[in-house]
């Protein structure tokens, strides 16, 4: 029976409902849209790929409560949050990479980068990025062995001592000094671009399958966790950039095709630029960011010394998003053009 | 002309429950009615009737000592105390109690019109005004204010009938059972504009309510169908919907020519004007999973709040939260005592289920769904970080004050954050804070 004169009610501001989507479910529809791409890694790396990736999931997890256990803050594993962290730091490594040095990198981008500021939605760099750069200049020989892909990779699944190594994509599309002439050329990757395309190359864990990404991108994009503007910002303005600007009498179509579709660009454009705590949130703000991504990018994969560009671009974008957002604010309803000119004329004359 | 608003959410409608369920008139008319002096934007009140007085339904039983309308009494039979009793926004309202002697004798200082085409505007705004009408939509702005404020500027005269708040369908079912009463009072109001057209807006979510609305409209009446995305039906929004024009911050719809009336407020400007009817009672939609028997209902004002649940049979599972209007903009009840006013289309008794989850610490993960849904195209985000620091100026320099409060900010925050609070508190604190150094300024003025 229910008690009508004694009813314990809620009295909340408005509004009285709210959408199904929380942040948990953002969180999981992520970690959903990388499957494909870890599947793509598995078969491509061996099953090494997969325990990588858990390790690392594992890691970011436990840090992220250790450390706030330590300091007596509420639990936010349920968030899910670091899940995605570890995965996408896994995912931007060799698959050879030592499972502590990978630890490593999860305390970095976990405790460092993210709990330090404030914990979710406070860091100004992605962690997952940040731990990256963090171990690319730790353990440089680490972070650039990278395997050709084959059945080979199968053996071994706590060491990858048996997997062949060899040049990415990304390193033969870099200016490097061919033996026989002496000179700085650039030349086009063996494996043909269905591979490139497929995934079927070497690379780094996630970062290898375009095609896999794309979908997983798309799917994003459909479930409204992310929004198109940056990635098609991001990825249009490289492939303008590429197609007005091939390097070393490539064609230019090609050039560009493999640009897009060789090392991280599809993994950062999808889903690194548009994590978001370290992006912008205005429609305006997003377009500019995804454009200095796309030239950050191609800026240091033609004049810099590595020969991929994308996390570190990245980087130095998150940290203009305050600026971004600020260049990007809406037009205020109801202004019209005339009513700031006007405005403006009134302040000056003032 | 635009098709359509910038931003905005699509909420669960649940209107199934009282969508087909006809208008009946309560089945107890309550014993006591409580007059709020407050049931309409501005000041309130004052009570002209004294604690002993007979009064007959349509009796003018207060005046407006400022900005406001009159209110006249809702049943008749005898005034038995003026003191404050709970009030539906919150606190204590100084009230008109009136005893119900159950025999409806009506008696109107208004005189019908039916040849209101040979009055002139000013004479509609005295009838409106004495008439006691204010927007039935939720806001309560004295209609005869907003006519009298457009009247040479309005091109553009639009009946908002979107009622695009989830749950509710009152003003859906006035369009089905008693549309005419809509046409012609959207006729005296073109009439008194001095307008040849007149458009109806329906969120196209009513399908049959816009078949039935364009069968009877006729005279230069167009019924428009709109998205069904909230906030459809708010002012701003719905004036952008129909003419592509923007309401300036800080202005009236008459600053773009236009002016809206809700649908129930319009018919009750023909039921004043031709019939000579004030306005004593609505339409009331009695819905939630926590009532047994949803239903719509038309109600007299000052009908308590515990007498309407137990018109719809009671509750049948522990209501988590009761409010007065729609679950984005309604207001949370806290005692069953408070009454109707003129503005409440609905009693909503949520349940745990269905109301908004509670989250301990929200955490804002910078998404920017917020910004993306902003029908006002503001930065809710940013705003939401200024005033979480206290930060005034800066949240007044990023548009609080722009903030329609419809809630669909805080309907799509993923980490729950109570955005609209956040922006009543800001919104609050910089008035505060202007008045404050208006009067330091004043005082150092003096002084020098």
């Amino acid at each position: 029976m229910i008690d009508t004169k004694n009813l314990k009610l809620t009295v909340a501001s408005s509004p009285h409902v709210c959408s199904p989507v929380n942040t948990r479910r953002l969180m999981l529809d992520v970690l959903i849209s990388l499957l494909p791409a870890l599947c793509m890694a598995v078969y491509v790396f061996g099953p090494r790929a997969l325990t990588l990736t858990a390790v690392s999931v594992l890691g970011c997890e436990f840090f992220e409560w250790g450390y706030r256990k330590l300091l007596k803050k509420p639990c936010s594993n349920g968030d899910l949050s670091a899940a995605v962290t570890g995965v996408l730091l896994a995912f931007v490594c060799p698959v050879t990479l030592p499972y502590w040095v990978l630890l490593i990198g999860d305390f970095f981008a976990i405790v460092v980068v993210k709990q330090l500021f404030g914990g979710l939605g406070q860091n100004f760099m992605n962690p997952a990025l940040a731990g990256r750069a963090f171990l690319m200049m730790s353990y440089p020989v680490a972070m650039t062995t990278w395997v050709r892909p084959g059945v080979e990779n199968w053996a071994g699944v706590f060491s990858a001592a048996d997997a062949t190594t060899g040049a990415t994509p990304m390193a033969s599309l870099h200016a490097h000094l061919d033996v026989a002439s002496g000179l700085k050329v650039h030349t086009l990757p063996e494996d043909g671009l269905a591979n490139l395309f497929v995934g079927n190359v070497g690379g780094c864990v996630g970062e290898v399958s375009a095609l896999l990404l794309l979908l997983g991108g798309i799917y994003l994009i459909w479930r409204g966790v992310i929004r198109f503007r940056i990635p098609v910002a991001y990825l249009g303005t490289v492939a303008v950039l590429c197609f007005l600007f091939p390097q070393g009498g490539i064609d230019r179509v090609d050039w560009m095709l493999y640009n897009l579709c060789g090392g991280g660009l599809m993994l950062g454009a999808f889903f690194m630029a548009t994590d978001y705590v370290t992006s912008p949130v205005t429609k305006l703000g997003e377009i500019y960011f995804g454009i200095g991504c796309g030239l950050l990018t191609i800026f240091i994969r033609y004049f810099g010394g590595y020969a991929e560009g994308v996390s570190y671009a990245i980087l130095i974008m998150n940290i203009c998003v305050w600026l971004l957002d600020k260049a990007g604010k809406p037009a205020r309803f109801g202004v019209t053009k005339e009513m700031k000119a006007k405005a403006k004329a009134a302040k000056k004359e003032g | 002309m635009k098709l359509s608003f910038y931003g905005g959410v699509h909420p669960d409608e649940r209107k199934d429950a009282t969508c087909g369920k006809a208008v009946e008139p309560l089945r107890k008319a309550p014993a006591q009615v409580v007059m709020s002096m407050s049931m309409h934007l501005g000041a309130p009140c004052a009570p002209v009737v004294q604690v002993g007085d007979t009064v007959t339904v349509g009796q003018k039983i207060a005046a407006p000592t400022g900005l406001g309308a009159p209110i006249h009494a809702s049943v008749s039979g005898k005034v038995v105390a003026i003191e404050p009793r709970p009030y539906c926004g919150g606190g204590m309202m100084n009230s008109v109690v009136i005893e119900n002697d159950f025999q409806n004798t009506f008696g109107s200082e208004l005189t019908p019109h039916p040849d209101y085409e040979k009055l002139t505007p000013d004479q509609i705004v005295e009838i409106v005004r004495e008439g006691g009408l204010t927007g039935m939509g939720g806001a309560g702005f004295p209609t005869h204010v907003k006519i009298s404020s457009g009247l040479g500027k309005v091109d553009t005269v639009i009946v908002n009938a979107a009622e695009c708040e989830p749950y509710i369908t009152a003003d859906h079912r006035l369009m089905l059972e008693q549309g005419e009463r809509i046409i012609e009072g959207l006729k005296i109001l073109m009439h008194t504009f001095g307008l040849q057209k007149g458009y109806i807006a329906i969120e196209d979510n009513k399908p049959d309510a816009i078949e039935h609305m364009k069968g009877l409209a006729k005279d230069g009446i167009e019924v428009v169908a709109c998205r069904t995305r909230y906030p459809q039906g708010a002012e701003k929004q719905l004036i952008q919907r129909i003419t592509g024009r923007e309401v300036p911050p800080g202005g009236l719809p008459a600053h773009v020519g236009c002016a809206v009336f809700n649908a129930g407020t319009t018919a009750a400007v023909y039921d004043a004007v031709v019939k000579g009817i004030p306005l004593t009672q609505r339409i009331v939609t009695l819905t939630g999973g926590a009532l047994k028997e949803p239903r719509n209902v038309l109600v007299p004002f000052g009908t308590p709040m515990s007498h309407l649940v137990e018109e719809a049979g009671g509750f049948k599972e522990e209501p988590d939260r009761i409010l007065v209007g729609g679950p984005m903009m309604g207001i949370a009840l806290y005692d069953l005592n408070a009454c109707t006013i003129k503005g409440n289309n609905a009693l909503l008794c949520m349940t745990k289920g269905e109301a908004a989850e509670h989250v301990e610490t929200p955490t804002c993960i910078r998404c920017g769904k917020c910004v993306n849904v902003c029908p006002m195209h503001l930065t809710p985000v940013y705003m939401h970080l200024y005033a979480e620091k206290r930060m005034w100026d800066e949240a007044e320099a990023m548009h609080v004050g722009d903030c329609i409060e419809c809630g669909s900010c805080n309907y799509i925050c993923p980490a729950r954050v109570p955005l609209v609070q956040s922006f009543r508190m800001a919104k609050f604190e910089i008035r505060t804070l202007a008045m404050k150094r208006k009067a330091e300024a004043e005082k150092e003025a003096k002084k020098a």
